[in-house]
């Protein structure tokens, strides 16, 4: 590594440190486009398995070639720029819909070393950028000039902001209980309390103790990412294909990415805030990558799951669920973390 | 009381855990997929497919020019245009079938006092313009002299219903 380091100094000179976190976005972004791809194969087989079918199995063997041939036709198509809309926003919208759902990836760590940005408001930040990918969506549906994109828009802005509030207040308890608003430090507290001291740490992981702060998370975290069943955004049946309905291409490929990407996000800050991260679940096991790869698998397949279980929600049931059941919990669940950890009873310290 | 079950179960999520227990299921159950141009289901012998228009073993033509099918053609799609052979018999001079009309109802054949309109089993056949889904006579007498086995064996196994 420190042979690396004085070679990139020698060739890059006082550029080296900004090539290096070139280097290292790239080493995060490539593997992470490789797997929205096949993530976009996984839900085509699982769903498929779930309807008694087997799924893409043409290209390729078992179908593994077939996110590449989508991917070869996309990049082929026209982009059809409707003519009454706004050309500059319709163009600039799907870079605004996956710009966040990339950049949040600069402070999701890895392991307790691997990780882009170190930083100490890691969780803030998560929570600041996650927030934006609302608007590549708002603008789509506005600069396409649809009144289909506009309604899809319109209940995407809706539910977004719905479900970060609950979001935000499964954060804070588990913010409350890691004293730390670093991703890092986050993970290491849950390596921490009685359970992990026998060897079992998937125990004292905060999924435990909050558990309905993490049901809220995962079910928030659906619904942020515009998932069936709260994929109300572009209800297939209802307004077509809402936001996205004008667009086609590699505009219609970015929003597509996005969403997934955003899927593999939301699964690996699950997997940190609740699941460990790179934790091992039992002491006689050692800690790594894979761990928090294998976690982030089994919440993505749950994903998929849910995908071909559930009908979609309807609109005023959504908001329903949003306001007057999960902030209510979130609010309760705040006030008993809070006593809990002043009570002598405090597993946290 | 009973509302409070319910709230138990709403907020344990039980109906959703139920359905994920469906789907759960047949994720490992057997496929049942048919992997079509290799496999294909099995077809019944009242399968309604290509037309095809039969000739009497002796090689003539069965159609006598009734305009029956014509006639009971709901999406009319076939125009039978007949006046009389040199023989004296009538018969069609122009027996044409438009199979973008056709919606494969089986009435002709139904209709067909001399069995001469029939329809095949065949289902994989295209055509590369429009026009090649007009089907002509002489297309028709073609197809059923290719597939007469296939036709009379069709008809030998339905007789008992009819």
């Amino acid at each position: 590594m420190d042979a690396l380091m004085s070679f990139g100094q020698g060739i890059f000179g006082g550029a080296w440190p900004a090539v290096w976190t070139l280097l290292k976005i790239v080493v995060i972004v490539a593997p992470l486009m490789l797997s929205v791809a096949y993530l976009t194969w996984a839900e085509r087989k699982v769903i498929g398995y779930m309807q008694v079918r087997i799924g893409p199995n043409r290209v390729g063997p078992w179908g593994l070639i077939q996110p590449i041939a989508d991917g070869l036709k996309l990049l082929l198509k026209e982009i059809i720029v409707p003519s009454s809309a706004n050309k500059g926003i319709f163009l600039i919208a799907p870079m605004l819909a996956i710009a966040p759902a990339l950049a949040a990836w600069a402070v999701v760590p890895f392991t307790d070393t691997l990780v882009l940005a170190n930083i100490d408001a890691s969780l803030l930040y998560i929570m600041a950028i996650t927030s934006m990918g609302v608007y590549g969506i708002i603008l789509s549906g506005w600069a396409s000039n649809s009144k289909y994109a506009f309604l899809g828009a319109m209940r995407s802005a809706a539910q977004m902001v719905s479900y970060e509030i609950s979001m935000g207040f499964s954060l804070i308890c588990v913010l409350m209980v890691s004293n730390s608003l670093n991703l890092v430090d986050i993970v290491n507290v849950q390596n921490q309390g009685r359970f992990a001291d026998w060897g079992l740490s998937f125990l004292s992981w905060n999924w435990l103790p909050m558990l309905p702060m993490f049901l809220v998370y995962l079910i928030s975290g659906v619904a942020e990412t515009n998932r069936a069943p709260f994929d109300v955004a572009e209800g297939e049946s209802e307004i077509v294909a809402g936001f996205h309905v004008e667009y086609s291409g590699m505009a219609f490929a970015v929003f597509f990415l996005a969403e997934y990407a955003n899927m593999i996000l939301v699964a690996a800050l699950t997997s940190i805030m609740f699941l460990g991260g790179w934790l091992s679940p039992v002491g006689f096991l050692p800690d790594g990558i894979l761990w928090l790869f294998a976690k982030m698998s089994a919440i993505l397949f749950l994903f998929l799951w849910f995908r071909a279980t559930f009908p979609r929600y309807r609109y005023d049931q959504l908001m329903r669920l949003g306001w007057k059941v999960f902030v209510p919990i979130c609010i309760v669940w705040l006030v008993v973390v809070g006593v809990w950890m002043m009570s002598p009873l405090n597993i946290w310290k | 009381m009973g509302s409070m079950k319910e709230i138990f179960n709403s907020l344990f999520l039980k109906e959703l855990l139920k359905g994920m227990a469906v789907t759960g299921k047949y994720f490992f159950a057997r496929k049942i997929t048919v992997q079509y141009p290799e496999e294909k289901t099995p077809q019944s012998f009242r399968f309604r497919g290509l037309h095809a228009l039969r000739r009497y073993p002796n090689g003539e033509e069965r159609c006598i020019a009734c305009k029956l099918c014509e006639a009971i053609c709901p999406a009319l799609a076939i125009t039978i245009e007949a006046e009389p052979r040199d023989d004296g018999s009538r018969r069609t001079t122009r027996y044409d079938i438009d199979l973008t009309k056709c919606i494969f109802c089986g009435f002709c054949e139904e209709a067909c006092p001399v069995d001469a309109i029939v329809e095949t089993r065949i289902f994989e056949y295209h055509g590369e313009k429009r026009g090649d889904l007009y089907y002509t006579k002489q297309m028709l007498l073609a197809n059923g002299d290719r597939y007469e086995s296939q036709i009379a064996q069709d008809r030998e196994l339905d007789a008992p219903y009819r």
